[in-house]
């Protein structure tokens, strides 16, 4: 079976910076980003996303609907904002 | 359609009989004298109509029930007597805040505190004003009669309905333990009016935007797919919290001034005699039914005396008491307190000798007892 | 202006042009927040529920600011009021799902006997009661649920009181459907919340939660990664054991689990047929 590919999306402007996704991936796909939001936290990256398997632990304990977790062809590491000037 | 019958009710009797023709859907309470009686008449007579009637832990749940089933859809009272009024204070700023159409009856009793259960008072008038804290609008009707319980409560409906405020309808234990004649009048012998429905679409409605001539909000009811948001704090037009000056004062102003635009499907009173009174009673209420004895005596012996009863407390027909005071030489309020609905008449009628007459008795006073209370000026 | 897209899966639910929402970084109210759409979402996907016929109402807190967020039905009432206005809403129109979502000062606290009486009644709705063990909005207060000992602003010297077991005070009042879980455990409490949606009667869900801007301030624990750490360790999942044998101990340990799954009638069909049979 080949191995399932996942995109995850960050949504820059709503991450408070809480670390909890960080602590809680198993497979170490996030980290803290050294660029701040408008609200002046440093939102998660997913520097990884390659390792990603899909557990969605980070998107059901982030408490700000800030990171989620679709299957797709080839994974990817995306950072959106939710509003735009 | 549009008969009526006649019925020998009290008047929370007649009240409940009114609330009905209004087309009550939903009544929350707590036992208290002297409301209990309305409560147990619609309990056993308001699912006939296809209404439920519910008896809460305690007066607060009763009137946030109300309010919880307006929003639902259902026309909603409560009733009650002075302890379950001030339990219920915190709440009806709530619905006064969120523009809910809710009807209350209050049974006054003698006061203060647990006071006397079984005795008359009208140791509300302000308070039914500003029971909740904060600036908001709210309409007071009081019934003299059971007729009067009757009408006033269809009318309260109305009110609520159209302007989506509280109405309280102040009543007291004189009047619930008189029973009297009631015509009760039907559709279209009688106006029933319903609450005004949204015209946009859920995408763009705002439950707290405002017609332009009324200043009322359309009201969307819950599961009608519009996702309204009934909000206790300071909201903008959608709802949404607005801790901001314009916002909050827009908001505010709104509350009270969509009263003041709309006057006149609110303001009522009578008048017994005032063309040409000397000496103006001002009364409302059971009292008033003794203070009209007064009036009527005094006139077949030729003195001229009236009286003005406001029918609609909060606000009051200022134009028509200023009016029935205009021959005046002394104007006599009598009230059943230390002085309270006297403040109102002074401040309307300025340039007269305004004079209390405080009955702080447990009975309505006879004819005799508020000529000898007001003997002074008489 | 600014322009707010949808984004998440969740955003239908939600009113994005609100976010990022209220709540201090980490805390608990979101994960629970999210574990209640999700389980509508499935449930929706399912066919099971119209999202239309949610009516989300909250009392005053932090967690009760939760109305202001969610594109339902919603009330945002005074401090514990919540469940009599959930029941006027009910009664006034039995097609209407309420759930009741707000903190535990506001259900067990202030609306402690709406809750005991609407358990009693078996009213149907859905109460989830966010479980963070302190007065946040107002500071740090000592709530009904704070474990003893604790310090708070209003318990200085450490909390002599002794604190609800909020399990055991829903079973015995007579609800439906009883159960406690933890945010650390997101996944559990939205399968609950599924279960308990669909059910008719009271149904109580206790959600322990985590307020590293308060609580975990006053026991030490300040970021929001230890503090769940630690919740994680307190929490013990037991499966098929009684109300009674619960633990609420911030020591001993909170037992999690699914305590009591009866199906005795609403109060909606209890009303509607003692009318229907009965003579007034
Ligand atoms: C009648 C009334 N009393 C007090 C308050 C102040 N108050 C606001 S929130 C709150 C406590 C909230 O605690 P809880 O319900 O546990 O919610 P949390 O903030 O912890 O989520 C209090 C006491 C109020 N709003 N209304
Ligand atoms: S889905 Fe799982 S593995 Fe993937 S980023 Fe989230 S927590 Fe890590
Ligand atoms: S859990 Fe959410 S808010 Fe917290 S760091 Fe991760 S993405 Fe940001
Ligand atoms: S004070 Fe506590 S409960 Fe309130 S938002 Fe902050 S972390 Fe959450």
């Amino acid at each position: 079976m080949p191995a399932r590919r996942f995109i995850v999306t960050v949504v820059a402007d709503r991450c408070k910076e809480c670390g909890i996704c960080i602590a809680l991936c198993p497979k170490n796909v996030l980290e803290k980003g050294n660029k701040l939001n408008w609200k002046g936290f440093h939102y998660t990256v997913p520097a990884r996303p390659e390792q990603c398997i899909g557990c969605r632990l980070c998107e059901y304990n982030c408490p700000d609907f800030a990171i989620f977790v679709v299957e797709a062809e080839a994974a990817k590491g995306e950072t959106v904002w939710a509003r735009q000037a | 359609m549009g008969e009526a019958s006649l019925g020998f009710l009290n008047a929370n009797q007649a009240a409940a009989e009114g609330a009905i023709t209004a087309g009550l859907k939903f009544f929350a309470g707590y036992p208290i004298t002297p409301a209990s009686d309305l409560f147990e008449y619609l309990a056993k007579k308001l699912p006939k109509y296809g209404g439920v009637v519910v008896q809460s832990e305690d007066e607060i749940a009763a009137i946030n029930a109300i309010i919880g089933a307006s929003w639902a859809g259902a026309k909603a009272m409560t009733a009650t007597s002075g302890p379950g009024f001030s339990l219920m204070a915190e709440s009806i700023g709530f619905a006064a805040m969120t523009e809910t159409p809710i009807v209350i009856i209050q049974n006054m009793r003698a006061g203060p505190s647990t006071g006397v259960a079984t005795a008359t008072g009208q140791g509300e008038v302000m308070q039914s004003r500003w029971v909740s804290h904060g600036h908001y609008g709210i309409v007071v009707l009081t019934p003299f009669s059971s007729q009067e319980a009757y009408d006033l409560t269809i009318k309260a409906f109305n009110i609520a309905e159209r302007l989506r405020v509280p109405v309280v309808v102040l009543m007291d234990y004189v009047l619930v333990h008189t029973r009297e004649r009631v015509v009760l009048k039907k559709p279209p012998e009688v106006e029933v009016l319903e609450r005004k429905k949204p015209t946009k679409p859920p995408g763009e409605y705002r439950p707290y935007e405002p017609d332009p001539e009324d200043l009322v909000p359309p009201m969307a009811n819950y599961g009608e797919g519009y996702a309204v948001l009934v909000e206790s704090m300071a909201h903008d037009e959608r709802g949404y919290y607005a801790p901001v000056d314009d916002v909050y004062e827009r908001l505010v102003k709104r509350l009270v001034d969509k009263i003041e635009v709309n006057r006149h499907m609110v303001v009522e009173s009578a008048t017994y005699h005032t063309d040409d009174a000397e000496v103006l009673f001002v009364a409302f209420g059971s009292v008033a039914r003794s203070v009209m004895s007064v009036v009527k005596e005094a006139r077949m012996e030729g003195k001229k005396y009236g009286l003005f009863r406001p029918i609609s407390l909060w606000p009051m027909d200022e134009k028509g008491l200023r009016k029935a005071a205009e021959n005046a030489e002394q104007v006599i309020v009598v009230e059943m307190n230390y002085g309270q609905l006297v403040r109102e008449v002074e401040r309307i009628v300025r340039d007269k000798p305004v004079h209390l007459v405080p009955l702080l008795k447990l009975d309505l006073p006879t004819p005799e007892e508020i000529v000898e209370a007001a003997r002074r000026w008489l | 202006m600014a322009v707010i897209r949808n984004i998440h899966p969740l955003d239908r639910f939600l009113r994005p042009e609100r976010l990022p929402h209220m709540w201090c970084p980490g805390c608990g109210i979101g994960i629970a927040l999210s574990a209640f759409l999700r389980a509508v979402n499935e449930l929706e996907e399912e066919g099971r529920i119209d999202s239309r016929k949610i009516v989300f109402v909250t009392g005053i807190g932090c967690t009760a600011r939760a109305s202001g967020y969610v594109r339902f039905d919603a009330a945002h009432t005074p401090h514990g009021r919540a469940i009599p206005y959930a029941m006027g809403v009910k009664l006034a129109n039995p097609d209407l799902i309420p759930v009741v979502f707000s903190g535990d000062g506001d259900i067990v606290g202030i609306g402690g006997n709406h809750f005991i009486h609407a358990a009693r009644r078996n009213m149907d709705m859905l109460v989830i009661m966010v479980n963070n063990m302190i007065y946040a909005l107002t500071g740090g207060q000592v709530a009904p649920t704070t474990p003893e000992k604790i310090y708070t602003t209003t318990t200085p010297w450490g909390n002599p009181e002794r604190p609800f077991n909020a399990v055991t005070l829903a079973w015995i009042a007579g609800a439906n459907y009883v159960a406690r879980w933890s945010v650390t455990h997101p996944e559990l409490l939205k399968n609950s919340i599924k279960k308990a949606l669909l059910m008719e009667g009271f149904r109580f869900i206790e959600v322990l939660s985590i307020c590293p801007e308060v609580y975990g301030r006053h026991i030490g624990f300040r970021s929001p990664v230890e503090l769940y750490t630690h919740l994680r360790k307190v929490v013990k999942i037991r499966g098929k054991i009684r109300p009674l044998e619960t633990e609420y101990d911030w020591e001993r340990g909170i037992t999690l689990g699914e305590f009591v799954v009866r199906d005795e009638p609403g109060f909606v069909r209890r009303l509607m047929e003692v009318v229907k049979g009965g003579k007034a």
